[in-house]
């Protein structure tokens, strides 16, 4: 359980850690689907390969757009992309990466179902049965009155009865499957070739510093968009408390004298009406969240929190009649 | 246990994930209730197309509308619907956006049952075995010198093991069937990933600054009506316990305060008094049926317009500058935000 635990606070620590822990996820749902999906060859020399090619391709086509569509990325490229300028210039750089970033992670589980296809071996077989030379195999069933092509389409259905009593099915299947088995190897190796060279020649052509830049920028377009939702909610709860706790007091019927109450008491109301008003940071209309919600897309702020960081802080001192320091805080 | 105690409580954290897991958990039961179902084809040709076609449509119409039963949006969103205009306009784009929410977690359910059965075959191969071909098959004489009807029979007679002797024909026929439903159904998969995608993917570039905005009001509809139902518990609570305390003070009058004066020390009477002061401060004013009728039957017929009355919130800030001002030599210090700071330079030089 702690275990667990931590796992998932790991994984949630930034966002580039859960896009690679959803992309995790939806690699081993591919597998998952591939083992629970029944590959059934319809057996018939005219439909094979195309049913074969067909499961191969249209699953990672669907995997694809599944990996883009549960990427947290592809919202906030596309909205980096098309809003307007306002305040904040735009920097295509962060634009390219998040895009880079998205495809390589969508890519991920449609690769694994083709890799599990091809060294499984059914698709290959189903499809490429009817092109192998039956002379290269000794038992081929004569006595059924069928063309050889027809024959060598049932190949990959187990129960047919021709087959019932020879090693050919066998035998053509073991061969067809090492082919497959032998491309699957290949892309395998080729890939891993492939992203060994990019990571290792990398350095040599980008900048390390803007690449640094763009990562930073990039991450916080995904922090800044996250808290900006959160933000919203803390917010509209508290307007709707205070909505409703107005609408209760607007029904009172008759008038209410407002006694000065003791400073105990008033403290303790304050501090918790401080603290509410605070989360509203004085939006308290309707018009006014509209117009807040509008200019946040139309002209986002600058990225510039001078203003909040370095708020001057007053320092009030109290001094006795002498001039000597009584008290003194921010 | 502890594990579906933290599973619950991040599934509660907001009403979104919320709905989420409903929708996760439907999905799952829709495909657990389609391995479960015992299908059974009738094999005759007057019904096998409406056995199989009807089981592939009704369940996902089934399961569509307990989407709409479990998800809570839905009284919200006829509750909005139906409200009369009062101090509040109406704004069809939200009432649109809560449809559209609903009815996208609605149908996964229904697209988790359509695919399954499409990729398991049955269904197809039950509906459609009266329009095989045999003769694709090989070279099969069982057809000849039958008349129509009994055609049919044989050909409806294919999904049903036990009926059907010719079992090289019907696994011939059945696996041409199944790899027909099977394309049907990554179709269709394919189909809903592409629309999903568009929408999704697509939308940000129209119309972003309205989709924020109606995401919000949306969201805070709902937050409200929780908040009133809260305000109202606190208040039929406060209610009630004012209402037993008169009612006893009412009954035994004398008795009650002299034995209040004889038991009862200074240090409770303040505790007392604090209660009874949070109590009276929650009832808001509202202490009359009557009242209490009035404020529920305007929240639904005239609900407020959005706008929180600023000069409520300026006029108890001074208030308690002067409260602390007249309070004060021992420091005030309340916290170390901006807001403070200004009282405090107000402190300073009324001080002066």
């Amino acid at each position: 359980m702690d275990r667990l635990k931590l796992v998932l606070q790991y994984f949630q620590s930034n966002s580039e850690s859960i896009s690679n822990g959803i992309c995790i996820i939806l690699a081993l749902v591919s597998v998952k689907v591939y083992t629970s999906f029944d590959f059934n060859c319809p057996c018939l020399p005219q439909y094979n390969k195309l049913y074969s090619l067909g499961v191969m391709i249209v699953p990672p086509i669907i995997l694809f757009f599944l990996g883009v569509l549960v990427n947290r990325h592809t919202g906030v490229m596309i909205e980096e992309r098309m809003r307007p300028i306002g305040n904040r210039s735009k920097n295509p750089a962060v634009v390219k990466y998040l895009f880079s970033a998205m495809i390589q992670r969508a890519l991920l589980a449609p690769m694994v179902w083709i890799l599990v296809t091809l060294l499984d071996g059914k698709i290959f077989i189903c499809a490429f049965s009817v092109s192998v030379d039956p002379a290269l195999f000794s038992g081929l069933p004569n006595n059924t009155g069928l063309d050889v092509i027809k024959i060598m389409a049932k190949v990959p259905c187990k129960e047919d009865s021709i087959f019932r009593n020879s090693s050919f099915r066998k035998a053509v299947s073991r061969y067809v499957r090492c082919y497959s088995q032998a491309v699957g190897w290949s892309i395998l190796l080729f890939l891993i070739v492939l992203v060994a060279m990019g990571r290792l020649i990398k350095p040599y052509f980008d900048d390390h510093a803007t690449s640094l830049q763009t990562r930073y920028w990039s991450n916080y377009l995904d922090v800044e968009q996250k808290l900006f939702e959160e933000t919203c909610v803390l917010h509209a709860r508290d307007f709707a408390r205070k909505c409703v706790v107005q609408f209760f007091e607007d029904m009172r019927e008759d008038a209410v004298l407002r006694l000065p109450q003791p400073l105990f008491l008033r403290n303790s109301r304050e501090e918790w009406e401080d603290k509410e008003e605070e989360r509203l940071h004085g939006v308290s209309k309707q018009e006014q969240v509209d117009q807040l919600l509008n200019k946040w897309y139309h002209s986002k702020p600058e990225l510039d929190v001078t203003r909040m960081a370095h708020r001057p802080r007053t320092c009030v001192t109290w001094e006795d009649r002498e001039g000597r320091t009584l008290y003194s805080d921010v | 246990m502890d594990k579906f105690r933290m599973m619950f409580q991040f599934l509660q954290a907001n009403q979104e994930s919320f709905m989420n897991g409903i929708c996760g958990i439907m999905a799952l039961a829709s495909a657990q209730m389609y391995q479960v179902f015992e299908f059974s084809c009738p094999c005759m040709p007057e019904y096998n197309y409406t056995y199989g076609i009807g089981l592939l449509i009704v369940p996902p119409i089934w399961f569509f509308l307990l989407g709409f039963v479990l998800n809570n949006n839905v009284s919200v969103l006829a509750e909005e619907w139906k409200r009369p205009i009062g101090k509040r306009h109406k704004d069809p784009t939200i009432l649109r956006y809560m449809f559209c929410s609903i009815t996208q977690r609605s149908l996964i359910a229904p697209a988790v049952w359509v695919t399954v059965s499409l990729m398991d075959g049955k269904s197809f191969l039950c509906a459609f075995s009266i329009n095989l071909d045999i003769e694709r098959f090989g070279n099969y004489s069982v057809m000849n010198g039958l008349t129509e009807t009994d055609k049919l029979k044989l050909l409806a007679r294919i999904p049903c093991e036990m009926l059907f002797e010719h079992q090289e024909i019907r696994l011939a026929a059945s696996r041409y069937i199944k790899c027909i439903s099977q394309a049907c159904g990554w179709m269709f998969l394919l189909m809903m990933t592409l629309s999903a995608f568009l929408i999704r993917a697509i939308r940000p570039c129209f119309s972003q600054a309205t989709f924020l905005k109606t995401k919000y009001w949306s969201h805070y509809i709902d937050v409200e009506r929780k908040m009133f139902d809260e305000a109202c518990k606190d208040h039929a609570k406060s209610f009630a316990k004012v209402c037993i305390h008169q009612y006893f003070e009412n009954i035994s009058g004398e008795m009650q305060t002299l034995h209040h004066h004889r038991t009862t020390g200074k240090d409770d009477s303040d505790d007392g008094e604090e209660d009874k002061r949070s109590d009276e401060e929650k009832l808001m004013g509202i202490r009359a049926q009557d009242d209490m009728n009035k404020v529920l039957w305007n929240w639904h017929t005239c609900k407020p317009a959005l706008a929180l009355r600023k000069e409520q919130m300026e006029g108890e800030n001074n208030g308690k500058l002067n409260g602390n001002a007249k309070g004060a030599a021992n420091g005030l210090v309340n916290g170390h935000n901006h807001e403070v700071a200004k009282k405090e330079w107000a402190v300073y030089y009324s001080k002066v």
